[in-house]
């Protein structure tokens, strides 16, 4: 169980980027979160990653407090950050590197296969489209076995068929091991696409403005009614956690 | 990020690594580059050869020629050379020593920085010959003293490049290594050493290009021995042949040692996304 109690964090030049923010993420599950740029969702993640200590609350992972980055948590950026000199196997088994040479090289080419890469072990991060690259980047955080994967719109640098592909592919790696997912992300439909819960988060400072069970069946389908009534029900609260009228349904 | 996406994307359309060179492409590189020297060289031959000059204070092709077997046969270019090249090397090596920790230890930290920076730029604006008469009475006239100052030519470029290098590494790239809980070392290994290694070659060919310029202001400083030695007698004796001989000697020493640094990176860079090859051919 991933729980975030009363978190808050004020940056040294003064930004109010989180306050208050408690949340409990089971495991296995998947919540997606949502919002307008500024408020405070990635700065949320980087604390749940342990890349930025939080200066208020805490975020436990089954009662241990994350304060540094943690084995069992994963993280996968907006850019695929892959090391330019290492070929893509290289970049695959970045993570394990303490393991024997052997395991190594079976695990990482297990989760390149299963990316869909296997045939590009040895090609270098530079010839990789961009869709690509991300794949390695998921196979690399995927190798180490997380516990918790955190994703900080990880598909929003690709175009929107590599994207719902990409999103497709992330679930069926998620159901192979059920690792718990927190994304982050400005794209509604793909917090739809992916969430068991959508969470939305309203700026200044960053807090959790409302929770919207996604409540339906797997796979979903993006152009029936229910999704859109979850559209609607998103972009209402989006709306509302703007301060703006409701803009009047599609 | 528009960094890594647009090296992706210049990847893609190149897909260059695995494209074997043509062999025109090879052959026409180096014949390209020795058109000129070539064509001045036999120039210069002939309008010597024809009467339009005398050659005596510019020697054509041939008496440089005659006069390098000269001194070759005669066994008295090797030492002359040997001599340059092991000042050239004691001080280049220890130049590039500390330049590479000083360098690394500002670029890592802040606090190093704030402190050795500002001393540091402030001696490297003194012109590096400047030094040369206190490194006399500090250390005589034989070898330390040569040795010392052009160390202190080399500390400088490498100083600059290693610490700009290691400043400048990518965040986000560091960021990863954090994510994968590297410790100190791993992390310089693993992620600062690569990150670096594309400017550490360049600031170490710049470092060797003043250390053969220093060599020869301390040879000029009173040398027995040496290229640099070479170059004053023959402007003492009259011998322009001479004098011309030893700067080809430069000129070939320096091209050869500055040609093993490229080759001796290369295998380590062939993952770089470069211009060059793909822009400029």
């Amino acid at each position: 169980m991933l729980v975030l109690d009363r978190v808050g964090k004020t940056y040294p030049n003064g930004v109010h980027a989180l306050e208050g923010v408690s949340l409990s993420v089971s495991p296995g599950e998947i919540v997606a979160v949502v919002g307008g740029s500024g408020c405070g969702k990635s700065t949320m993640l980087r604390a749940i990653a342990g890349l930025d200590a939080p200066g208020r609350g805490c975020v436990a992972l089954d009662g241990t407090p994350i304060a540094a980055p943690h084995e069992r948590i994963g993280i996968i950026f907006q850019e695929p950050r892959l090391l330019p000199w290492l070929t893509v196997a290289g970049n695959v088994a970045f993570g394990i590197g303490h393991l024997p040479r052997a395991d190594r090289d079976a695990r990482g080419a297990a989760a390149l296969a299963r990316v869909g890469l296997a045939e590009k072990a040895n090609a270098w991060p530079r010839e990789l489209s961009g869709g690509q690259a991300q794949r390695v980047a998921i196979a690399r955080a995927l190798v180490p076995q997380p516990e918790v994967l955190l994703l900080d719109e990880p598909f929003s640098a690709l175009d929107a068929f590599t994207r719902a592909d990409l999103q497709d592919h992330l679930l069926a790696l998620w159901a192979d091991t059920r690792p718990t997912l927190v994304l982050v992300t400005h794209d509604v439909d793909e917090a739809i696409v992916l969430a068991d819960r959508i969470l939305i988060m309203r700026p200044r400072p960053g807090r959790l403005f409302e929770e919207i069970a996604a409540g339906l069946a797997r796979p979903r389908d993006r152009r029936s009614d229910a999704f859109d009534a979850v559209r609607r029900q998103v972009l209402d609260a989006l709306d509302r956690s703007l301060d703006r009228a409701a803009v009047a349904a599609i | 990020m528009a960094a890594i996406e647009s090296s992706v994307i210049v990847g893609t359309a190149g897909a260059g690594r695995r494209r074997p060179g043509h062999l025109s492409d090879r052959l026409k590189g180096p014949a390209l580059g020795l058109l000129l020297p070539v064509l001045a060289a036999v120039g210069w031959e002939l309008a010597v050869r024809l009467g339009w000059s005398t050659g005596r204070l510019v020697p054509p092709p041939s008496v440089i020629w005659e006069t390098f077997v000269q001194l070759a046969r005669g066994g008295a270019l090797q030492p002359h050379a040997t001599a340059t090249l092991a000042r050239v090397a004691i001080g280049f090596g220890a130049g590039v020593a500390a330049g590479t920790l000083v360098g690394a230890a500002t670029g890592y930290s802040r606090f190093l920085s704030r402190l050795l920076d500002p001393t540091l730029q402030a001696l490297r604006a003194i012109p590096s010959i400047a030094w040369v008469p206190l490194f006399i009475l500090w250390l005589g006239i034989f070898e330390a003293s040569k040795v010392t100052l052009i160390a202190v030519g080399v500390f400088f470029p490498v100083y600059l490049g290693v610490m700009g290098a290691v400043a400048s590494v990518d965040r986000r790239i560091v960021e990863v290594g954090r994510v994968f809980r590297l410790s100190g070392p791993q992390m310089v290994r693993r992620i600062l050493l690569p990150a670096v290694l594309p400017s550490y070659v360049i600031a170490l060919r710049s470092g060797l290009g003043l250390g053969w310029m220093f060599v020869v202001a301390a040879e000029f400083m009173g040398a027995s021995q040496g290229l640099g030695y070479l170059l004053i007698d023959g402007q003492q004796l009259g011998k322009p042949a001479q004098i011309v001989t030893a700067i080809v000697a430069f000129a070939i020493l320096g091209k050869i040692t500055d040609w093993l640094i490229v080759a001796a990176a290369r295998p380590f860079l062939s993952w770089e996304d470069r211009f060059a090859g793909q822009g400029a051919r």
